[in-house]
C-alpha cells in the first residue's frame, strides 16, 4: 500500500501564555485506504497535531507530506488550494453555513475547486447526499436541520472533491448512539471501499477500537502506533 | 472562482435585508444630500456669478482723479532748498474726469487677441425731474449695440427694445424700478438735469432690469452723442471704457497691462465685486466640507455594518477557509457586499438627489421686485452626479477594505478548535 501522509520530526510551541512544547519529534506514515484514530488525553495535542497536518496551522517546525507533496513552506493560498483539492473536514460541529440549503453547503467547494461544471456539481452533491441517505434534505436550509442531519451534510461536503484525506476532528462527539454509528460506518465504508484515508482525533474508545489502526499520544509525544 | 465568491456574497446581503436595506439609505441619504446641496449651491452662485457679471464689464477704464497734494507748483518757482513753501486747504483746478484720445484707446484695445466688445461710455451724476420731485440717478451715454455686448442688455429688457434707441430722437431707457418711480412708460417723456444745471426731455422707448436694486433703480441709458450735449462737451468726450472679454478669466493680467498702457485706471470684474467673489468662495468651500462630511458619516455607517457581519460571520470565514477559500476569497465576498450597498446605495442617493433638487427647482422664489427670479436656482450637472457615484463607491470601498482585510486574515484553527 502507496504511503499518503508523512509527518519528519513535527515541533510545535505554544508561546501564549507562556512557551509550552506541544509536540515532540513526530514522526509517523498513513498509508492509502487507512483508518486511523488519534486517541489521548486532552491536552496531549492530538487536536493540535491534526490541524498541523489539515495545513491550516503552518506554524510548526519539521516537515510533512501529503500525496507525495511537501507542504512546509507552502503559502497560505497554494495550501489553500491543496485543502480544497486533497483534504475533507468533518468537525464535531457542522459548521454549515446557515444561509444555504444542504445541497448549496455540499457544493461550495466543488465550485471553487472549478473542475466540473455546475449541474455536474449539482449531481455529485446530490450523490453524495444519498449516500449518507440525506437526499429528502438536500433543498432545507441548513439552519433548519436536526444535529444528526446536519452532520451527514457536513460530511457529504468533506466528500464532494473526492479527497485523498478526510480529517475528524471528534466527528462523532456531539452524536447520540444511532447516529455515531451510522457516521462510523459510514466512513470506515469510505475507507475499505473508495480508498480513501481517514484521520480521525477521538475521545470515544469504542471508535477507536473498531478503526483499523490507533495513534495514542501523551505529553506531545506518540507512545502507541 | 469569482462566481462562488459573488453566489455567496449575493447569499450573505439578501439573508439580511433589512440591515442590508439600512446601510444602503445610509450612502443614499449621504448622496442625495450632497446632491441637493451641490446643485442649489452651484445654482445661486452661477445665477449671482451672471447677475454680477452682466452688470459689470470684464474691465473698466476710467480716470481716478488724482488728489495728491504733496506737490505744489510754487515749487517750481521758489527755491524749496532754502524755504518751504505751505499751501493751505488746496482744491483741485482744471481737472477733468474725461479720457484723452478715446478713439485712439478703443481702437488699440480692439487690436487685443480676447476681446468681444469695447464700449466707450460717458456717465453723469442727474437728476430725473418728475413734477416737484427729483430723483437723483446716473445717465450712461452709450453705442448702445456695444453696450449690448457687455450686458446683454437686450436680454433684460422688461418693455420696448434696445434698437429703439437709435431710431428715435432723444430716446431713454429707464431702469424698472427708476421708470415705477417716475411712473413713466414707454412713449412717456421724462426731463432730466445734469449738475451743471443744463436740462433735456427724453422719451421712453424702454424699460430694462438688472435683478439688482442699485442698479435698476437709478441708472438709465441713452446715446453718447446726447450726454455730450445735455453736459455740453465736444464729441471726443468719454469718462468710461467698458470691455468685455471672450475669456472673463483673464480679465485680470490685460487690465494691469491697459493700466499701464494707457496711464488710466482699470480694474477688472474681481476687483469690482471682491466682496461677492469672497461669499461665493466660502460657500462653495461649505458645500465641500458638508458634501465630505456626509458622504464619510455614509462611510462609517458601512464600515460599522461591515465589521458587524464579519464579527457574526467567524464561524462561516472559518469553515471556508477549511474548505480551501484562500484569503483573496474571504476578501473578495466581503468587499463585494459593502461594493454592492455602495453601488445601489449611490444609485438611489442619485434618484433622490435628482428628486429633491427638482423639488427645490420647481418652489418659486418668494416675490420681489427687486429681483429677476421666479424659482430657486439650482443646477443639473452631469459631473456632479458622476462625481457623487465615484464617491460614494470610492467611500464605500475604503468603509468595506479594512473589515473585508481582517476577514482574510482570519485564523481558522483558532475558531475551528472553540
Amino acid at each position: 500500500m502507496e504511503t499518503v501522509l508523512k509527518a519528519k520530526k513535527v515541533n510545535k510551541y505554544f508561546y501564549e501564555p507562556e512557551e509550552f512544547h506541544v509536540l515532540k519529534d513526530i514522526s509517523f506514515e498513513v498509508r492509502k485506504g487507512e483508518f486511523l484514530s488519534l486517541i489521548g488525553k486532552s491536552g496531549c495535542g492530538k487536536s493540535t497535531l491534526l490541524y498541523l497536518l489539515s495545513t491550516m496551522d503552518t506554524d510548526y517546525k519539521g516537515e510533512i507530506e501529503i500525496n507525495g507533496m511537501r507542504l512546509t513552506g507552502l503559502k497560505q493560498k497554494q495550501l489553500a488550494a491543496f485543502r480544497n483539492e486533497h483534504i475533507g473536514f468533518v468537525f464535531q460541529f457542522h459548521f454549515l453555513l446557515p444561509e444555504f440549503s444542504a445541497l448549496k453547503n455540499v457544493m461550495l467547494p466543488a465550485e471553487k475547486l472549478n473542475r466540473y461544471s455546475k449541474s455536474e456539481i449539482k449531481d455529485r452533491a446530490y450523490e453524495k447526499l444519498k449516500m449518507l441517505d440525506m437526499q429528502d434534505f438536500a433543498m432545507k436550509q441548513s439552519s433548519k436541520l436536526s444535529g444528526g442531519q446536519a452532520q451527514r451534510v457536513a460530511i457529504a461536503r468533506a466528500l464532494i472533491n473526492d479527497p485523498t484525506i478526510i480529517m475528524g476532528d471528534e466527528p462523532t462527539g456531539n452524536l447520540d448512539t444511532a447516529n455515531t454509528q451510522i457516521v462510523f460506518d459510514i466512513l470506515k465504508d469510505l475507507a475499505s471501499s473508495k480508498g480513501q484515508t481517514i484521520i480521525a482525533v477521538t475521545h470515544d474508545p469504542e471508535f477507536a477500537q473498531k478503526s483499523d489502526r490507533i495513534i495514542e499520544m501523551k505529553d506531545g509525544e506518540i507512545i502507541k502506533q | 472562482m469569482i462566481g462562488v465568491n459573488l453566489e455567496i456574497a449575493r447569499t450573505h446581503l439578501l439573508a439580511k435585508k433589512r440591515q442590508t436595506l439600512v446601510a444602503m439609505m445610509g450612502v443614499t441619504f449621504g448622496i442625495g444630500m450632497y446632491l441637493l446641496m451641490i446643485s442649489f449651491m452651484n445654482g445661486f452662485n452661477e445665477y449671482l456669478e451672471d447677475t454680477l457679471l452682466s452688470s459689470t464689464p470684464d474691465i473698466h477704464i476710467y480716470n481716478d482723479i488724482k488728489t495728491d497734494y504733496t506737490h505744489s507748483i510754487l515749487d517750481q518757482v521758489s527755491d524749496t532748498t532754502r524755504m518751504l513753501n505751505i499751501v493751505h486747504h488746496p482744491k483741485p483746478k482744471d481737472v477733468t474726469p474725461n479720457i484723452r484720445n478715446p478713439k485712439q484707446i478703443v481702437s488699440d484695445i480692439k487690436t487685443f487677441d480676447n476681446i468681444l466688445a469695447v464700449s466707450p461710455q460717458l456717465s453723469s451724476q442727474v437728476f430725473y425731474n418728475n413734477g416737484p420731485v427729483q430723483l437723483p440717478g446716473s445717465l450712461n451715454g452709450v453705442n448702445i449695440m456695444e453696450e449690448a455686448k457687455l450686458t446683454n442688455l437686450q436680454d433684460k429688457m422688461k418693455t420696448g427694445a434696445i434698437e429703439d434707441l437709435m431710431k428715435v430722437d432723444n430716446g431713454i431707457l429707464l431702469g424698472h424700478g427708476l421708470a415705477t418711480k417716475l411712473n413713466a412708460s414707454v412713449g412717456d417723456l421724462v426731463t432730466l438735469a445734469s449738475p451743471q444745471g443744463t436740462s433735456m426731455s427724453f422719451r421712453v422707448v424702454g424699460t430694462f432690469q438688472f435683478g439688482i436694486g442699485s442698479l435698476d433703480n437709478v441708472r438709465s441709458y441713452v446715446s453718447l452723442k446726447n450726454v455730450q450735449q445735455l453736459l455740453g462737451k465736444d464729441n471726443q468726450y468719454v469718462t468710461d471704457i467698458n470691455i468685455k472679454m471672450k475669456d472673463y478669466t483673464k480679465a485680470k493680467e490685460l487690465a494691469a497691462v491697459f493700466a499701464r498702457k494707457y496711464g488710466y485706471k482699470a480694474d477688472d470684474w474681481q476687483v469690482a465685486n471682491a466682496s461677492a467673489m469672497v461669499s461665493i468662495a466660502i460657500r462653495n468651500m461649505m458645500t465641500i466640507v458638508i458634501s465630505f462630511t456626509l458622504l464619510v458619516v455614509a462611510g462609517f455607517g458601512i464600515y460599522n455594518i461591515m465589521n458587524m457581519t464579519i464579527q457574526n460571520k467567524l464561524k462561516d470565514i472559518a469553515i471556508l477557509k477549511a474548505e480551501g477559500f484562500a484569503g483573496g476569497d474571504i476578501i473578495q465576498i466581503f468587499l463585494f457586499q459593502s461594493l454592492t450597498i455602495g453601488l445601489f446605495g449611490a444609485l438611489l442617493g442619485l434618484i433622490l438627489g435628482y428628486a429633491m433638487s427638482y423639488g427645490v427647482w420647481s418652489l418659486p422664489f418668494p416675490k420681489n421686485e427687486y429681483m429677476s427670479i421666479t424659482h430657486f436656482p439650482v443646477t443639473f450637472h452631469v459631473r456632479h452626479y458622476v462625481f457623487g457615484v465615484v464617491f460614494g463607491m470610492l467611500t464605500t470601498l475604503i468603509a468595506g477594505l479594512m473589515p473585508s482585510l481582517k476577514a482574510g486574515k482570519i485564523d481558522p484553527v483558532a475558531i475551528l478548535r472553540g
